[in-house]
C-alpha cells in the first residue's frame, strides 16, 4: 500500500480516489467516529467502490489531482474513509455508501463546519448523478461539544405548567396582510378558546402591513389576556427572524422586555445564525421555536438532499426546543414511518436501528435534551386518535386552518380542538382502544361540546392522501 | 369562571370512577401519584400545597383514592389536583396533572393589571386572582 502510494505521488496528476485511501474496506470505524451514509447514484461507468470514495474524499480532503502537499500531514487521519457499499434494494443504479470522519475534522460545537464538510462540496460533483445524505451517527465525543436545546421537553412543561398531553397550537392566518391589532385579535381568540401556543407563519417578519414591534405589542397582549380569562399559560411564538443579526438581537431583546416565553426562527437564517439564537435564548431562558421553512427543497426527493432525519439530527445539535416534523396524516410530504423515525431522533435518548421508520444508526444522544417535535399543516380535530397514536404525548399540534376555519368562530374552533384532545388522552390513559374508537369517542365528546360537533361535521371528508414522495426501503412484513 | 389549568379542564368535571382511572393509568406507567391543594389559583403558582408525600411504591388506586377523598373532606374550599411523578432519566418531572376538584363553578378569576412605561406606549401586565384579596382559608 505505502509502495502504491509512493508512486502515486510520484506520477502525479489524476488517481482515482479509491487508490488514494478513500476507499478501506476493512476500516473498522472508530467509535469517535462520524459516519455518513450516504445514497449514490453513480454516473453510467463509475463503479460504486470509486464514487464512494469520491464522496469521501470532496467531503474531507480530497482535491481533483495529487497534491505533493498532503505529504507534509498525517493524512490518513484527515480523510474520510468509505468502507462499505452495498446496491439499493430494488434500484439498480443507487447504492448506498458508508463513509466514516474522525473526530479531529469538525470544529468543537459547529453545525456550520460539520455541514460544510459532509454537504459542503460533494452535491455537485460530476461523477454523480445523485447523491443523498441518509443518515448520520454522530458520536458522543463530538456532540459533547454542543448544548442542544435551550431547554429539553421536561423543563419547557414545567415552564408552561401543562403535562400528560400534546400541546395545542396554531398558526394564525391569513398569512399575510393583517394589521397587528387584528393579528393579535386572532391570537387572543385562539388562546381563550383553549390552545396553549399561538405562532407567527414563517414568512410574517417585518412588512410594510405590520411591522415587527406592532406585533409583538399586540400579540403579547393578547397573551395576557387569554391568561386572565382562562387561569392558564399561553404564549405566542414571536418570529424575530430578520435581514441580519443586528435586526434579529433586536427583536429578541424586545420580545424579552414584553414578557413573551417563546420566540421562533426560520430555517433561512441559516445555521450560523440559528446557533447564535439558540446561545441567546439559552442565556435568556426562552423557548426557542424553529419553522423548517426551505427544507423541502433538499429534503424531499429520494435521490438528491439531504434527509430530514439528519436535518433533525443537526437542529438537536444546534439546539432548539420545536422543530416542525410533519404530520403524516396532514397536508405536507411525509410517510408515516418516516415521520415517526424523525419524532424517535428528535425525543428519544438512545436511538434504535429501524429500516421501517429509515433510521439506519444507532444514536446515543450522550444526554442531550430532547426536542419537541411540531405537527403542523392541514390537520384537524377529526384526526386526533391519529395523531394521539401516532406522536403520543410529547408533540405540539398545530391546527391553523382547523382553528381559524371553525363556522362559530376561532375561540369555538380552539374549543373544539381541545376538547377532542382531552376526549382522546382520557379514553386512551383509560385502557380504551381509542384508534379504533376514535370518531366514536369525538362524538360523545360532543354531546357536551357544540364547537366539537360542528367541527367534525365541517371536516368529516378531508383527508390528504398522496403517495410520500420520500419512502423506506423496505416495506413492512405484515405478522401472521 | 373557569379555571382551565391541568389536562380534562375543558371537559365536564370528573367522576370519581374517572379520577381513579386515571390514577390507575399513573401507577401502570409505574409513575407515582400526588395531591397537592390550594386557594391560590394564580396559573403561575408553581407550588400547591403537598398532601402528604408522593406515594411512592402505591400498587393499587384506590389507597390514592382514599387519600384523594380525605383531601377533599378536609379542604373541600379549595382546589385539588393530581400528578404523576415520573423519576426515569433525562425526565425527572410531572408526566400528569389534573385538576380533580373545584372548590366553585363560578371563579371570580383575575384581575389583569396594567403599568403603562416606556413613555406610555407600551404595556406591562400583572395577573392576580380575585380570590387572594382575602385571607388564605377565607377564599372560597
Amino acid at each position: 500500500m505505502i509502495q502504491d502510494k509512493e508512486a502515486k505521488y510520484k506520477k502525479g496528476g489524476v488517481v482515482e480516489y479509491r487508490e488514494m485511501g478513500y476507499w478501506q474496506p476493512d476500516y473498522e470505524p472508530k467509535e469517535t467516529d462520524t459516519i455518513a451514509l450516504f445514497r449514490i447514484t453513480p454516473q453510467p461507468g463509475v463503479e460504486a467502490e470509486e464514487a464512494a470514495a469520491a464522496v469521501a474524499g470532496e467531503s474531507s480532503t480530497a482535491t481533483w489531482t495529487v497534491v505533493w502537499t498532503d505529504r507534509l500531514t498525517t493524512l490518513e487521519r484527515y480523510q474520510a474513509k468509505a468502507y462499505r457499499v452495498e446496491p439499493v434494494p430494488g434500484n439498480p443504479e443507487q447504492y448506498f455508501a458508508w463513509i466514516a470522519y474522525d473526530l479531529a475534522l469538525f470544529e468543537e460545537g459547529s453545525i456550520a463546519n460539520m455541514t460544510s464538510s459532509i454537504i459542503g462540496n460533494v452535491f455537485g460533483f460530476k461523477a454523480l448523478k445523485a447523491l443523498r445524505l441518509e443518515d448520520l451517527r454522530v458520536p458522543v465525543a463530538y456532540l459533547k461539544t454542543f448544548l442542544g436545546a435551550p431547554h429539553g421537553i421536561p423543563v419547557e412543561r414545567d415552564l408552561l405548567n401543562k403535562y400528560g398531553r400534546p400541546i395545542l397550537g396554531a398558526t394564525v392566518k391569513p398569512k399575510l396582510g393583517l394589521s397587528g391589532r387584528n393579528y393579535g385579535r386572532v391570537v387572543y381568540e385562539a388562546l381563550t378558546g383553549g390552545l396553549d401556543f399561538t405562532k407567527d407563519d414563517e414568512n410574517i417578519n417585518s412588512q410594510p402591513f405590520m411591522r415587527w414591534r406592532d406585533r409583538f405589542n399586540y400579540a403579547q397582549e393578547a397573551v395576557m389576556r387569554a391568561e386572565q380569562m382562562t387561569g392558564e399559560r399561553k404564549g405566542h411564538y414571536m418570529n424575530v427572524t430578520a435581514a441580519d443579526m443586528e435586526q434579529v438581537y433586536e427583536r429578541l431583546e424586545y420580545a424579552k422586555e414584553i414578557g413573551s416565553v417563546i420566540v421562533m426562527v426560520d430555517l433561512t437564517m441559516g445555521y450560523t445564525a440559528l446557533q447564535s439564537v439558540s446561545k441567546w435564548c439559552h442565556k435568556n431562558g426562552m423557548i426557542l421555536h424553529l419553522h423548517r421553512a426551505s427544507h423541502a427543497t433538499f429534503t424531499r426527493q429520494k435521490s438528491h438532499g439531504i434527509s430530514f432525519r439528519v436535518l433533525a439530527k443537526w437542529m438537536r445539535m444546534l439546539g432548539v426546543d420545536h422543530i416542525h416534523a410533519g404530520t403524516a396524516v396532514g397536508k405536507l410530504e411525509g410517510d408515516p414511518n418516516l415521520t415517526r423515525g424523525y419524532y424517535d431522533i428528535l425525543r428519544l435518548q438512545h436511538v434504535k436501528p429501524d429500516p421501517i421508520k429509515g433510521i439506519f444508526f444507532e444514536q446515543d444522544w450522550g444526554y442531550l435534551p430532547a426536542v419537541m417535535p411540531v405537527a403542523s399543516g392541514g390537520i384537524h380535530a377529526g384526526q386526533m386518535h391519529q395523531l394521539l397514536d401516532l406522536f403520543g404525548d410529547d408533540v405540539v399540534l398545530q391546527f391553523g386552518g382547523g382553528t381559524i376555519g371553525h363556522p362559530m368562530g376561532i375561540a369555538a374552533g380552539a374549543t373544539a380542538n381541545r376538547v377532542a384532545l382531552e376526549a382522546m388522552v382520557m379514553a386512551r390513559n383509560e385502557g380504551r382502544d381509542y384508534l379504533r374508537e376514535g370518531p366514536q369517542i369525538l362524538r360523545e365528546a360532543a354531546k357536551n361540546s357544540p364547537a366539537l360537533a360542528a367541527a367534525l361535521e365541517l371536516w368529516k371528508d378531508v383527508t390528504f392522501d398522496y403517495t410520500s414522495t420520500d419512502t423506506a426501503d423496505v416495506l413492512p412484513t405484515p405478522t401472521m | 369562571m373557569r379555571i382551565h389549568q391541568g389536562t380534562f379542564s375543558f371537559l365536564p368535571d370528573l367522576t370519581d370512577e374517572q379520577i381513579e382511572r386515571q390514577i390507575d393509568y399513573i401507577l401502570r406507567n409505574g409513575w407515582s401519584v400526588s395531591i397537592e391543594y390550594t386557594d391560590d389559583p394564580h396559573p403561575y403558582n408553581n407550588y400547591w400545597l403537598m398532601w402528604g408525600l408522593p406515594m411512592f411504591d402505591l400498587k393499587d388506586a384506590a389507597g390514592a383514592m382514599f387519600e384523594f377523598k380525605k383531601c377533599r373532606e378536609a379542604f373541600p374550599n379549595h382546589y385539588i389536583k393530581i400528578n404523576g411523578f415520573d423519576p426515569s432519566p433525562m425526565w425527572q418531572a410531572q408526566r400528569v396533572s389534573f385538576i380533580a376538584h373545584r372548590p366553585t363553578q363560578d371563579d371570580p378569576g383575575f384581575r389583569l393589571k396594567r403599568t403603562l412605561w416606556s413613555d406610555g406606549r407600551v404595556q406591562k401586565y400583572g395577573l392576580e386572582p380575585y380570590a387572594t384579596d382575602k385571607p388564605a382559608g377565607e377564599r372560597y
